[in-house]
C-alpha cells in the first residue's frame, strides 16, 4: 500500500504544475454546458407541451447525468494517451519498476490519483450545480461517489487495453464508438426509455446508464430500487477492469 | 563458462541461465558470477543477449531456465527486495520529463521510501557528484544527451544500491560526454560500489571492467580480463594496412608476415608480436598499402577472432 501512495505522491508533483489550468476547466466546462443546455434549451422544453422531463425541470434532469458523464469523458482520456506516454513513450513505469515499486502498486497509484482527480472534477461540477440550483436533496452530494465510481468502471477497462497498445489507433476509435454515442445516448440528455428495445438493453450494458440513473435520482433525494443493481454493475467494471490491467500492464513491462 | 567454484557471497550467480521469447532465444544457458566490488562487463553486439540478462538481474524479467541469485536472493519471490538494492541505469533513459531534474531524483528516492528530508539531501549530494547542481531546477527535456545520461546515473544512486547496472552507458554520447560518464563511473568504482554493465565499446569494456564476457549470438564465448582475452585471444600488437580500392595484395603475399591476418572490407589487419617489423617486411616485398598503423591489441581484435566479425556494423 505505501508503495501505491509513492505512485500518487510523484503524480501530486506532476499536478502541483498544472493544476490551475485544470481545476479553471473543471468549472467552465459545466457552466457553460448547463447554461446552453439547460437554460437555453430548458427554457424551451419548459414552454413546450411536456414542459419537463421524467417529472424533473429539463435543467435538474440534465445536470446529474452531465456530471457523471463527464467523469466517463475523464476516465477515458486520462487512461489513454497519457497512460501510453507512461509505458511507451516516456517510459516512467520501466523507471519506476527498477524500484521496490511492483505492478499492482503502480496500478493502485495510478487509480488512487485517478479517483482524487475524478473526485475533484465532480466536486467542481456539484458546486456548479447548486449554483444552478438543481441540487433537490442532502442526497444528492452521493452523486459526487456516483460520479467517481462511473469514471473508474470506465477508466479500468481502457487501461487494461491501453496496456495491450503499441499504437494509439484504437485511442480514438474508443472515442468515436463508445465514449461519445453513450454522452450522446446513453441517457443524459433524453430518457433511456425513449430508445428503441434493443438500444436500451446496450445502454443498460454499460457503466454510464447506471451511473447516470443513480446521480440523477440522488439529486432530488430518491434512493431508486435499482441502486443496488447500480451500484454493483459499477463496482463490477472498475473491479474487473483493476485486474485485467494488472496481468495486461504485467504482460507488458515485466517480460 | 569458465568460471571456477561460486564463492558464497558472489554478488550474482548464474548458471545455465535461459531466456526465451516467442520463437527466439534470447540468452542461451549462460554461467557467470559477479564479486563484490568489482566491474563487470557484458560486451557484444546488439541483440547477443546482454539486455535481456541485465533485465534478469534487475527482476524485471524471469528467466526461462537456469538458475539466477542475485544478492543472495531469488529474483522470482524477493524482487522488490532485491530491486531495493540494485541502481538500474537502462538502456534508453526513463527519465520523468513531467518533473524538474531535481524532482526527478527526490521522486526516485520516494519509491524506495526514503524519507523526504534525506530524499532531498541526497538529490543535492547526487546532482553535485554529477555536475549537474546548477540545473536542479531545469526541467529534463531541456538536457543534452550527456546530462540526461549523467542524471539516469544519479537517479540509479539515489538508494545507495549494492550493485549497480548499467545497459550501454554511453552509448549515442560523444566523445566528450563518454569520458565524463566513464570519470563517474571509476569515481563509483573507486569507492567500492559493484558494477556490471553491457557494452558494444571495446574501449569502454577496457577502460572500466575488471573482467567481462564476451557474448554473441546469446551464448558467452570468452571469459576474462581485457587483458587476459587480449593475451589469449588476439598479439600484441596490430599492423593495420589500407590499400586502395581494389589493390588488395592476394593472401599469399602476407605469408609468414604475422601470426594471423584478417582482411576487413576497409583494411587488413595483421597480427604480430612486433608490428614495426612486420610493416617493414611489407615494404620489402614491394607492397605499398595508402597507410600503415601499428597499435596495441584491443578487445575489438578479441571480439573478431572470436566470432569472425567485427563488432559495430
Amino acid at each position: 500500500m505505501t508503495g501505491a501512495l509513492r505512485v500518487l505522491e510523484h503524480n501530486l508533483i506532476v499536478y502541483r504544475r498544472t493544476w490551475k489550468g485544470s481545476v479553471f476547466m473543471s468549472f467552465v466546462s459545466p457552466v457553460l454546458f448547463l447554461a446552453a443546455l439547460g437554460f437555453g434549451l430548458g427554457s424551451l422544453i419548459s414552454r413546450g407541451p411536456v414542459r419537463t422531463v421524467d417529472g424533473l425541470s429539463y435543467l435538474a434532469f440534465l445536470a446529474p447525468g452531465l456530471l457523471v458523464a463527464t467523469a466517463m469523458q475523464s476516465g477515458y482520456v486520462e487512461t489513454t494517451f497519457p497512460i501510453m506516454a507512461r509505458i511507451q513513450w516516456e517510459r516512467t513505469y520501466e523507471g519506476m519498476l527498477a524500484t521496490p515499486l511492483r505492478v499492482l502498486d503502480v496500478l493502485a497509484g495510478e487509480f488512487g490519483w485517478l479517483a482524487l482527480r475524478l473526485g475533484l472534477g465532480s466536486v467542481a461540477f456539484f458546486l456548479v450545480m447548486l449554483l444552478f440550483g438543481t441540487v433537490h436533496s442532502g442526497l444528492g452530494v452521493l452523486a459526487i461517489v456516483v460520479s467517481v465510481l462511473t469514471g473508474l468502471a470506465f477508466a479500468a477497462p481502457i487501461l487494461a487495453w491501453t496496456a495491450t497498445q503499441r499504437t494509439t489507433t484504437s485511442f480514438a476509435l474508443i472515442g468515436r464508438l463508445l465514449i461519445t454515442p453513450l454522452f450522446l445516448l446513453g441517457g443524459v440528455f433524453f430518457p433511456i426509455h425513449q430508445l428503441p428495445q434493443l438500444v436500451q438493453g446496450l445502454a443498460w450494458l454499460t457503466p454510464l446508464a447506471h451511473g447516470v440513473t443513480l446521480a440523477r435520482s440522488l439529486s432530488v433525494g430518491v434512493l431508486p430500487s435499482s441502486a443496488g443493481i447500480n451500484v454493483t454493475v459499477l463496482l463490477l467494471y472498475a473491479a474487473a477492469g483493476i485486474v485485467a490491467a494488472r496481468i495486461t500492464l504485467k504482460r507488458r513491462l515485466v517480460t | 563458462m569458465a568460471t571456477s567454484a561460486a564463492p558464497a557471497d558472489a554478488l550474482i550467480h548464474a548458471r545455465g541461465l535461459t531466456k526465451r521469447f516467442a520463437n527466439l532465444v534470447a540468452v542461451d544457458a549462460i554461467d557467470f558470477d559477479v564479486e563484490r566490488g568489482e566491474a563487470f562487463g557484458f560486451l557484444g553486439p546488439n541483440g547477443a543477449g546482454k539486455t535481456s540478462t541485465m533485465r534478469m538481474i534487475g527482476c524485471v524479467s524471469t528467466a526461462s531456465g537456469g538458475t539466477l541469485r542475485v544478492l543472495g536472493m531469488d529474483p522470482v519471490a524477493d524482487g522488490p527486495r532485491i530491486r531495493a538494492r540494485l541502481g538500474v541505469v537502462p538502456q534508453s533513459d526513463t527519465l520523468d520529463t513531467e518533473l524538474l531534474v531535481d524532482e526527478n531524483l527526490f521522486t526516485y528516492a520516494r519509491y524506495f521510501g526514503i524519507a523526504r528530508e534525506e530524499a532531498r539531501r541526497r538529490a543535492e549530494q547526487l546532482l553535485d557528484f554529477v555536475q549537474l547542481k546548477d540545473r536542479a531546477r531545469d526541467r529534463v527535456e531541456f538536457l543534452s544527451g550527456g546530462m540526461k545520461r549523467r542524471l539516469t546515473i544519479a537517479r540509479a544512486l539515489v538508494n545507495e544500491p549494492d550493485l549497480l547496472l548499467l545497459d550501454e552507458p554511453t552509448t549515442g554520447l560523444d566523445p566528450q560526454a563518454r569520458h565524463l560518464v566513464w570519470d563517474r563511473l571509476y569515481r563509483l568504482k573507486q569507492q567500492g560500489v559493484t558494477i556490471v554493465l553491457t557494452t558494444h565499446y571495446m574501449d569502454e569494456a577496457e577502460q572500466l571492467c575488471d573482467r567481462l564476457v564476451v557474448m554473441d549470438k546469446a551464448k558467452i564465448v570468452a571469459f576474462g580480463s581485457p587483458r587476459s582475452l587480449i593475451d589469449q585471444y588476439s598479439s600484441r600488437e596490430v599492423l593495420e594496412l589500407r590499400f586502395p580500392i581494389d589493390a588488395t595484395p592476394a593472401l599469399d603475399k602476407l605469408d609468414g608476415l604475422a601470426d594471423r591476418v584478417e582482411v576487413l572490407p576497409d583494411r587488413v589487419l595483421l597480427y604480430t608480436t612486433d608490428g614495426e617489423a612486420a610493416a617493414a617486411a611489407i615494404h620489402t616485398r614491394g607492397l605499398r598499402p595508402e597507410s600503415t598503423l601499428v597499435r596495441r591489441s584491443t578487445l575489438e581484435d578479441v571480439f573478431l577472432r572470436l566470432t569472425g566479425r567485427s563488432l559495430i556494423e
